[in-house]
């Protein structure tokens, strides 16, 4: 009896997801009086999750699986849950989570439930509670199989620390050609910027910014902050920013602790992709524009006067 | 070329969401109902396909008879006809089960879906029926060619894109970028007339368990109003951000 985890990586480094999943992880395990067994596929050293409370690490090297392959993943984790008769397996629910976990809840005859919030609240029957209505609701799913796959929603349980003295063996993974019959030919990514998905902060502007030569002083908060950019939709439809930084309902999703968004209205459809973010931020010259109503903090103002300000009084805030 | 679309009948975005029978049931009182977003894209694609490369396209649905009006909006916009399963969508796993059930009796090779629906999210029906036909899968796709046999496809990550080739049959989970919004495709009044001659066929269910049950829905804890911060006064936002809401 286990609970398996499993620690996505990129190019040989822990995405930040990988910690989180770790950490329900063992907590589940204590709920199930069950140990807890991280994979990891193509890491040299996995041993920072023993950080987070991983007893056991499985490290899979394969060299069909040098990127991403949902298949070929679900494949590895499919075999390692038998060898570890695993009872649960954790994933995050991350455009590579949600890709591959389906597959395996087939491959395993096991309940998916995608997009986790919480510990489940009872084991007998296997309770968890998931987002559901683009956030507008949650849904307390019963898993009834014996074998249950878990989505953790991103920053939904948060890392918690808890060394353990782990130990780590690797295993051999059976890949055929027909587990990666879908290759991949190339990735195209934005180098050195933070990804949207592993942000904790999110600065976000719309149209209200009036033209894509204003967005230097978008990019210089997010700078001070840490943070990624993004943007409303009609900014993307109008090309000012690429369609990546496009957040809301039919662009990314947003789950970042603190996201800023300036010049942005707030359409029921871009609420329903960032309301999962803990706390929001609104600028905007309209104080009737719908974002204030789902706001914790608001400024109406001028962006133009604004966020200047603000850039200048964090950079002072950042070096106290 | 036989291409699936898979229609998801969906509460329309600006719904209110409420529930009934003690928080089990959505409230679909008052409740516009449309074709799922996501869906629209791949629907959208499918008629590319069909008037570039001669493809037939059916749309399915699994549902009561109140999604009949939603599967003739997308036979309206140009699908050659429908195919109804007769059945309350019980769990993703379920709905899976059913369509690979349509699939393999249709001998489609391209089969398209939405990345997710808008009222279950779970984004997984797609994935779990690829996995039950056996047929390849690219999840979050936004851009697709089929040359013959042969798909090159895109797919959305993060902070980026992904190119990858397969083969057919296929299964695709589609959103944005698929076809651009403007793009999609609404009924006109020669659509709809036709669609009302077009075939749509109600079949049986297969016997199929779900695997989970719903055992209630909830709503969010209602949120405190939003506190204003004078525009000459950063410093309190920020103070604020520090040490009352730890995000900074």
């Amino acid at each position: 009896m286990s609970v398996l985890v499993f620690a996505d990586s990129s190019e040989g480094k822990f995405k930040k997801s990988a910690f989180e999943v770790v950490s329900y992880g063992k907590k589940v395990a204590e709920q199930l009086g069950s140990t807890i067994v991280a994979v990891t596929i193509n890491v040299a050293d996995a041993s920072e999750l023993y950080t987070y409370g991983a007893e056991k690490v499985i490290s899979v090297s394969n060299d069909n699986l040098l990127t991403f392959n949902a298949k070929g993943y679900a494949a590895v984790l499919t075999q390692v849950a038998a060898q570890e008769n695993a009872t649960v397996v954790v994933v995050d629910s991350s455009v590579d989570g949600l890709y591959l976990a389906p597959l395996l809840a087939v491959n395993l005859n096991a309940g998916y439930a995608s997009n986790v919030v919480a510990l489940p609240s009872a084991t007998s029957p296997f309770t968890v509670k998931r987002k559901a209505f683009s956030n507008k609701a949650f849904n307390n799913t019963e898993i009834n199989t014996a074998l249950k796959v878990i989505g953790l929603a991103k920053n939904s349980y948060g890392v918690h620390e808890n060394a353990v003295a782990g130990s780590s063996e690797s295993f051999d993974a059976q890949i055929s050609e027909s587990d990666v019959s879908v290759k991949s030919v190339s990735i195209e990514k934005a180098s050195g910027t933070i990804t949207i998905a592993d942000a904790d902060i999110v600065v976000s502007a719309g149209r209200g910014l009036k033209g894509p030569e204003n967005w230097g002083m978008i990019e210089e908060l997010a700078e001070v902050l840490g943070a990624a950019t993004a943007c409303s939709k009609p900014v993307s439809d109008l090309g000012w920013r690429p369609h990546a930084e496009h957040v809301g309902q039919t662009g990314k999703p947003v789950a970042s602790n603190l996201y800023i968004a300036i010049g942005i209205s707030g359409a029921i459809q871009h609420l329903a992709g960032i309301n999962a973010s803990k706390v929001k931020v609104v600028i905007n010259t309209d104080a009737e524009a719908p974002f204030f109503k789902a706001a914790d903090y608001g400024i109406v103002g001028d962006a133009f006067e604004v966020v200047p300000k603000l850039i200048e009084k964090l950079k002072a805030f950042k070096q106290s | 070329m036989k291409i699936l679309v898979c229609i998801s009948h969906v509460p329309d975005t600006t719904s209110k969401i409420n529930f009934t029978d003690d928080d089990t049931k959505f409230d679909t009182n008052g409740v516009q109902f449309v074709i799922n977003p996501y869906d629209e894209f791949s629907l959208t694609r499918a008629m590319w396909f069909k008037e570039k490369q001669g493809a037939s396209v059916t749309v399915v649905n699994v549902g009561n008879p109140t999604t009949e009006p939603t599967l003739r909006k997308a036979l309206a916009i140009g699908a050659d006809d429908a195919i109804r399963v007769n059945a309350e969508a019980q769990d993703g796993f379920f709905v899976a089960k059913q369509l690979a059930e349509v699939v393999k009796n249709g001998n489609y090779d391209l089969v398209l879906a939405g990345r997710e629906s808008i009222d279950y999210n779970g984004g997984m029906v797609p994935g779990m029926l690829a996995a039950i036909l056996d047929y390849n899968f690219v999840n979050g796709c936004i851009s697709l060619d089929i040359d013959g046999a042969s798909a090159s496809a895109s797919r959305e990550i993060d902070g980026g894109y992904e190119k990858v080739t397969t083969e057919l049959p296929l299964v695709i989970a589609g959103q944005k970028g698929l076809v651009e919004e403007k793009d999609l495709r609404i009924p006109n009044m020669r659509g709809i007339m036709m669609a009302r001659k077009k075939p749509l066929n109600v079949v049986e269910p297969a016997e199929v368990v779900a695997n989970t049950v719903t055992a209630s829905f909830e709503k969010p804890a209602p949120k405190g109003a939003v506190k204003l911060i004078d525009a000459d006064n950063v410093d309190e936002l920020i103070s604020l951000l520090h040490t009352e809401a730890k995000v900074i």
